[in-house]
């Protein structure tokens, strides 16, 4: 019995978000009682295994084959399969990213589980490991609980637990071999690229203007264009604005789009949904303007308005006019 | 090609959600129901697929009896034919059993193509399509932003962290999560919704399947909802818009320093 994280890694560099993982995992061992170990898949890890287990770990199993340099959702979920039913972990944990969100569902249904995703908070508590996660796009919180005598999956969050650190001791490294199929590997993934150079580089402004679904119409862009000039600020979107074509994806603050950490970020109409949230959390100051009080914008807002932004935006640019005259 | 579009109701995005008695869950009887906007843009690339390559769209959603207006809304804007797997009683299902519930209504229908939103808006769990292909035994790839039908297979792209995106090739038949934004929605057109009401609807009874049967544990182990603790000591300014914004440029210039 283990707490088991799976890593991820590219090219042989952890995705950062695993030391949070790790970090969340730690508590969780320690809860359970059991020790903590993570794997690593791929092919040519180096001597990533070894620095990871520096990161309080009992054990770190390197899985290393050729038909896992390139990550595919049926190599991935052939070769863990065979890890957990080796190493019979009590929970197996995911940083929450895209690819764990490609496979880790898939590995957890050859278990009879299902994944408890993007998991903000956990705790054990009489016997259970009680998860909080959103619902609604981040209105809500959920905790939901599962005893401890069952495996379970889940994938924790970016920013909602601390990040693991080395430690003077290093724990175990193991490789574990597998048995893989080239013909059981359906997809065939090509190289990643980036669609363009980025001609906007919204991670060095010092402050931004951001618009969501409460901006209403393509129309209406030009307020918080004014706004955002006004200000001294850039101008930059939330997903649904950009998935209209209403500004280019190039502006698009969150998970799937730009990371920012600006002195200054004024959220017009945003709601908040936590994909956003993780790519503008390291603002400085947060400004939110919405007509929805229950928006979970305002949870992490220093100064908030519940009100109508085509009234409150006017009058912000009025008088950062006078004040300059 | 015959391609089947998941769909799931969700309560509207504007709707004010009050807690359940039972504190588990939304008061239902209070909100208004949606297509869940990732199924919408599923349902897009789904009806666009078929006009060009000809074959029909069939939408499937499991759901309470009002989930039929979704699945006619469907219809509307274009799908040939539903499958309404009817849940009765307040239980959620976790999403295992809501795949195994879409799965076996699948199973008999053979198709080339399952198309599912990337994640509900209410839930979010983003899983059931990558569990369905689990079930069904086929290739899947998640959170599309382009497909291209070519030489008996597809070629998708992948959306990735970071502006990053990559291509895949897969066999038919598989299953796509597909990512919002991919197509422009289209609307429902007046006749549109006049053909829709006489377009087949298979009800299956959800209740009466295996699923909870077969595991009872299957209801999502929800123990409480309730709103989240703000993690910042916020400042809610009030007035009238003049005064709203004196008092917020004063606290940016002051207090925060940022402008």
């Amino acid at each position: 019995m283990s707490v088991l994280v799976i890593l991820e890694q590219r090219g042989g560099v952890l995705n950062r978000m695993g030391f949070e993982t790790l970090g969340g995992a730690a508590r969780l061992s320690e809860a359970l009682g059991v020790p903590l170990e993570a794997a690593i898949l791929g092919d040519g890890l180096g001597d990533l295994p070894q620095q990871v287990a520096r990161y309080g770990l009992a054990k770190v199993y390197a899985v290393e084959h050729a038909l896992l340099a390139q990550y595919t959702a049926d190599g991935y979920t052939q070769a863990a399969e065979q890890l957990i039913r080796a190493s019979k972990p009590a929970l197996v944990l995911f940083p929450h990213t895209y690819q764990a969100r490609d496979w880790a569902p898939k590995l957890a249904t050859r278990f009879g589980c299902w994944l408890i995703s993007d998991v903000v908070d956990a705790r054990v508590e009489a016997g259970e490991m009680c998860f909080v996660r959103q619902l609604f796009q981040g209105k809500w919180n959920a905790d939901i609980c599962a005893p401890t005598g069952s495996l379970q999956f889940a994938s924790l969050q970016a920013g909602a637990f601390r990040a693991a650190e080395a430690v003077e001791a290093a724990g175990e490294v193991a490789a574990f071999a597998v048995t893989l199929e080239a013909a059981a590997i359906r997809g065939k993934p090509e190289e990643s690229f980036r669609e363009a150079q980025r001609s906007v580089d919204l991670s060095s402004a010092e402050r931004i203007v951001a618009v969501g679904r409460g901006i209403k119409e393509k129309e209406n862009i030009a307020l918080a264009q004014q706004l955002a000039q006004a200000m001294g600020a850039e101008l930059a979107a939330s997903r649904p604005i950009c998935d209209n074509g209403w500004l280019p994806m190039e502006r698009q603050v969150g998970s799937s789009g730009q990371t920012v950490a600006p002195k200054l970020y004024l959220a017009l109409g945003i709601s908040g949904a936590i994909q956003h949230l993780v790519g503008m959390k390291g603002a400085k100051t947060v400004v939110a303007i919405n007509t929805d009080a229950s928006a979970p914008i305002f949870e992490i807002a220093d100064y908030g308005v519940v009100g109508d932004l085509f009234q409150v935006a006017p009058a912000l640019i009025d008088q950062i006019k006078k004040a300059k005259a | 090609m015959k391609i089947i579009v998941c769909v799931k109701q969700v309560p509207a995005r504007d709707s004010v959600l009050r807690v359940r008695p039972d504190g588990k869950w939304v008061e239902e009887s209070d909100v208004n129901f949606e297509i869940n906007e990732p199924d919408a843009y599923a349902l897009e690339e789904g009806l666009q697929l078929r006009d060009a390559a000809g074959g029909e769209v069939v939408v499937l959603c499991a759901g309470a009896e009002r989930a039929i207006s979704s699945i006619r809304e469907a219809l509307a804007k274009g799908a040939d034919r539903g499958i309404h797997i009817t849940l009765a009683g307040d239980a959620v299902p976790d999403p295992l059993a809501t795949a195994r519930l879409l799965a076996s209504a699948i199973q008999g229908e053979s198709p080339d193509l399952i198309l599912t939103g990337l994640q509900s808006d209410d839930l979010g769990f983003g899983q059931t399509g990558v569990v369905m292909a689990e079930l069904l035994g086929l290739a899947h790839a998640s959170i599309i932003m382009q497909v291209e039908v070519a030489g008996g297979g597809l070629k998708v792209k992948r959306e990735l962290e970071d502006g990053w995106f990559q291509y895949v090739s897969l066999p038919l038949p598989a299953l796509l999560t597909i990512q919002s934004g991919i197509k422009k929605l289209r609307y429902a057109t007046l006749m549109g919704i006049k053909k829709a009401k006489s377009k087949p609807v298979q009800g299956i009874d959800g209740a009466g399947g295996a699923t909870f049967e077969a595991r009872p544990e299957a209801a999502l182990p929800i123990r409480r909802v309730y709103p989240p603790q703000r993690s910042k000591q916020i400042q809610m300014l009030t007035g009238a818009p003049e005064q709203v914004a004196a008092q917020l440029l004063e606290k940016l210039r002051f207090e925060a320093r940022v402008l």
